[in-house]
């Protein structure tokens, strides 16, 4: 009869590795893993598109200061959210996120639909001296935001490192011509990596984020990234249980 | 004849545990005054001064780093050191690569914060060193890896005592969940800056697997192997029960890597994620408990030194509310209850009664405990010790109390209406709201600092004492030595 006595364990440090390394690996294994697969994990919508080269700055700025550690971007499926934040958040919609952005804390408010609600002056106002606007809020002043020029020397590298992890942006014809079956020519010519350059420095131009025509800011890029959030999906488009399926 | 005398004081490596020692007593120092001023930029804005370096949201990871990995990873390394030779009967394998986990983890943490407060950040929490500094960590952690089962292989007696199995446990586990959590594709080999492997949801998961894992296996594990050494030795009696430990520690390694998505209710993730991780989260709760009866009854029939002995009282409130802590947890996973605190400041609430009360307390208590034996001298103060006891405690009370009104405030604010069905207040509302909890946070954590700052100064007269001891000693019993062992 077998007759197991934990004292084998207790005398044998390869035992006891290989044990302690097999039960600390199933609970990663069991829920992870999983999620690369089940289909429905990402539910199907329309709209939601990788980031234009300013945008992507934007979320890089956005993450260097520590935003994520005041401020959620994930809209739960509550009334009380729906009324002050809008439609819950979908997983599709940050399936281009390296890394996610969800946050855990809202000392601030959620922001995975900031975008388009306030103006691109009252953002600017607000990073630079949140008080002048909100006169209880304790977020701290980011005036520096304002005065520093916007790095964009190393655009295309980031633009490639993220394509090397899986978000399309195009590096030839063929993957151009994917993304112009997937999100339209206009959008596909923003992924391109060999035109971000220009395509960044025109869309700060055009939109002229931070109110100064005369150079790119670093504001101009993360007022871009906070009025593209939670904007991409068209809401009006589904059924008020088109998502209930993927939960 | 010199030789044998050098042999004997050399039986053990300590000057890797005495390093280790005085740097979480300062990791402490450093992580404790940024936890502080960060908590007072959230109460009084202007603190920020408009400094990059020392904003709130790039300063915050540096005191999570310094406290967790800096003043826990440090004291971490010096007791299971110190503990494994102790109850291997065997000196600490490789002599060098102690030294270099010592070099290597403080080169870490220090760069980790400097880089922070200059921007460079995954944004990961808890896990925000970008990847250079995670590649030292996983060389030092591999070293760490080496040593320990090195020194277990040259153990003298067959059986490999529980708190090394914590220890190791906790190892494992880290260097696990800090490989994955951290795959990321660097923008150049010449840049900080990287982008993580996984998006979104896997990204998610990926993080709060490792983030409460963290908890699970840096921040309890291990401190309960620091547990399984330190309360029979201090109490002076075996531990409560063996069968006990070992229950509780196949169960809590198993259970601890399913709860990490609990961290993710009502969120993008599936649910069938989110539940699986809820009920382990409620399971966990009885191997968290196993752990604090075993140490809290070890000292049955000896309670009487909880009235006489400082550092047993900090041994043993670390318990209480390690078990307070555990039970708090399973609450807040239950899927309704984490609809009202999640997001709030109950969280920051739950993770310092669990920290503060727990992982800083028994580390104190271990300390104190060690450190007098390490310099071969008494505590410099006993008297400090019980006063720094009452000021942590009251500390962490009044941190734990102000997070948890101030949480539970903001929920309910968030979700009330008026009578028309519309949203009561406007988010601003319930920022002015818990606006004087904020400072009583503050004030907590400046109580918690203030017994710090008095254990940093024991510590240092202790060492002092015990070096002036050890020099009078030389001067005057070279002479004597030599007789002896003639």
């Amino acid at each position: 009869m077998f007759n197991f006595k934990h004292e084998w364990i207790e005398t044998n440090i390869g035992l006891l590795l290989v044990l302690t390394m097999l039960a600390i690996s199933v609970g990663g294994m069991v829920e992870i893993a999983p999620l690369f697969f089940i289909k429905g994990t990402i539910e199907k919508v329309d709209g939601v598109r990788p980031y234009t080269p300013l945008e992507l700055r934007g979320r890089d700025i956005y993450q260097r200061e520590g935003c994520y550690l005041c401020h959620s971007q994930m809209i739960r499926p509550f009334r009380d959210e729906a009324l002050r934040y809008g439609h819950y958040s979908l997983a599709a919609e940050s399936q281009y996120d390296h890394p996610f952005q969800w946050g855990s804390k809202r000392t601030g408010p959620d922001l995975a639909r900031v975008g388009k609600k306030y103006s691109n002056e009252w953002h600017v106002e607000h990073l630079v001296s949140p008080r002048s606007v909100v006169p209880q809020s304790v977020m701290p002043n980011f005036p520096w935001l304002l005065t520093t020029p916007l790095n964009i020397s190393d655009i295309t590298e980031r633009m490639m490192a993220l394509r090397k992890v899986g978000v399309p942006y195009s590096l030839n014809k063929q993957e151009y011509d994917a993304n112009v079956k997937k999100f339209g020519a206009k959008t596909a010519e923003m992924l391109n990596i060999a035109d971000a350059r220009k395509n960044l420095i025109k869309q700060a131009q055009e939109e002229n984020y931070d109110g100064d025509r005369s150079n790119i800011s670093e504001m101009d890029a993360l007022v871009a990234y906070l009025q593209v959030l939670g904007t991409m999906v068209d809401f009006r488009k589904y059924d008020d249980d088109a998502f209930v399926k993927y939960r | 004849m010199a030789t044998e005398v050098i042999g004997s004081t050399e039986q053990y490596n300590f000057e890797i545990v005495k390093k280790f020692s005085i740097m979480a007593v300062v990791w402490g120092l450093i992580g404790m005054s940024i936890g502080v001023y960060i908590a007072s930029e959230l109460a009084w804005p202007m603190l920020n001064m408009d400094i990059p370096y020392i904003t709130f949201s790039r300063f915050r990871p540096a005191h999570t780093t310094s406290v967790i990995f800096g003043f826990g990873g440090s004291a971490l390394f010096a007791t299971s050191y110190y503990i494994v030779q102790r109850t291997c009967q065997a000196r600490l394998f490789g002599d060098g690569l102690a030294t270099f986990t010592f070099w290597g983890w403080q080169a870490a943490i220090f760069l980790a914060d400097i880089s922070y407060m200059l921007g460079y950040t995954q944004s990961r929490e808890y896990a925000e060193m970008e990847w250079p500094i995670d590649i030292l960590i996983e060389v030092v952690w591999l070293s760490y890896l080496a040593v320990y089962v090195g020194t277990i292989m040259k153990r003298k007696q067959p059986h490999i005592y529980v708190a090394n199995w914590f220890f190791l446990a906790f190892i494992l586990a880290t260097a696990l969940l800090h490989t994955f959590n951290n795959l990321a594709v660097p923008i150049s080999m010449f840049s900080m800056k990287s982008y993580s492997l996984f998006a979104g949801t896997q990204d998610a998961m990926t993080q709060w697997w490792y983030g409460h894992n963290a908890v699970g296996f840096f921040l309890t594990a291990a401190f309960l192997g620091m547990m399984y050494y330190f309360v029979p030795k201090q109490a002076g009696r075996p531990i409560f029960s063996y069968r006990l430990s070992i229950i509780h520690f196949w169960a809590l390694v198993f259970l601890y890597m399913w709860v990490g998505a609990h961290h993710l209710h009502w969120t993008a993730l599936p649910d069938w994620t989110s539940t699986l991780a809820a009920t382990f989260s409620i399971m966990l709760l009885l191997p968290s408990w196993g752990g604090m009866i075993n140490g809290i009854l070890t000292l049955s029939g000896a309670w009487d030194k909880l009235r006489t002995d400082p550092v047993m009282r900090f041994l043993i409130v670390a318990l209480s509310f390690y078990g307070m802590a555990t039970f708090e947890g399973p609450l807040m996973a239950l899927k309704d209850v984490n609809a009202l605190s999640h997001y709030t400041d109950w969280t920051v609430g739950h993770v310092h009664s669990g920290a503060l009360g727990w992982v800083a307390m028994i580390t104190f208590g271990s300390m104190y405990h060690m450190i007098p034996r390490l310099w071969n001298t008494k505590i410099w103060s006993e008297k400090l010790i019980g006063t720094h006891f009452w000021l942590a405690t009251i500390g962490v009370l009044l941190y734990i109390t102000a997070m948890w009104i101030s949480g539970i405030t903001a929920g309910l604010m968030w979700r009330a209406y008026d009578q028309y069905g519309n949203l009561q207040y406007s988010f601003v509302d319930s920022v002015a709201a818990i606006h004087p909890l904020y400072v009583m946070r503050a004030v907590g954590g400046a109580f918690f600092l203030t017994g710090m700052v008095l254990m940093a100064i024991n510590v240092f007269m202790t060492i002092r004492q015990g070096d002036r001891e050890a020099a009078r000693l030389r001067a005057t019993s070279p002479t004597k030595m030599t007789a002896a062992s003639a």
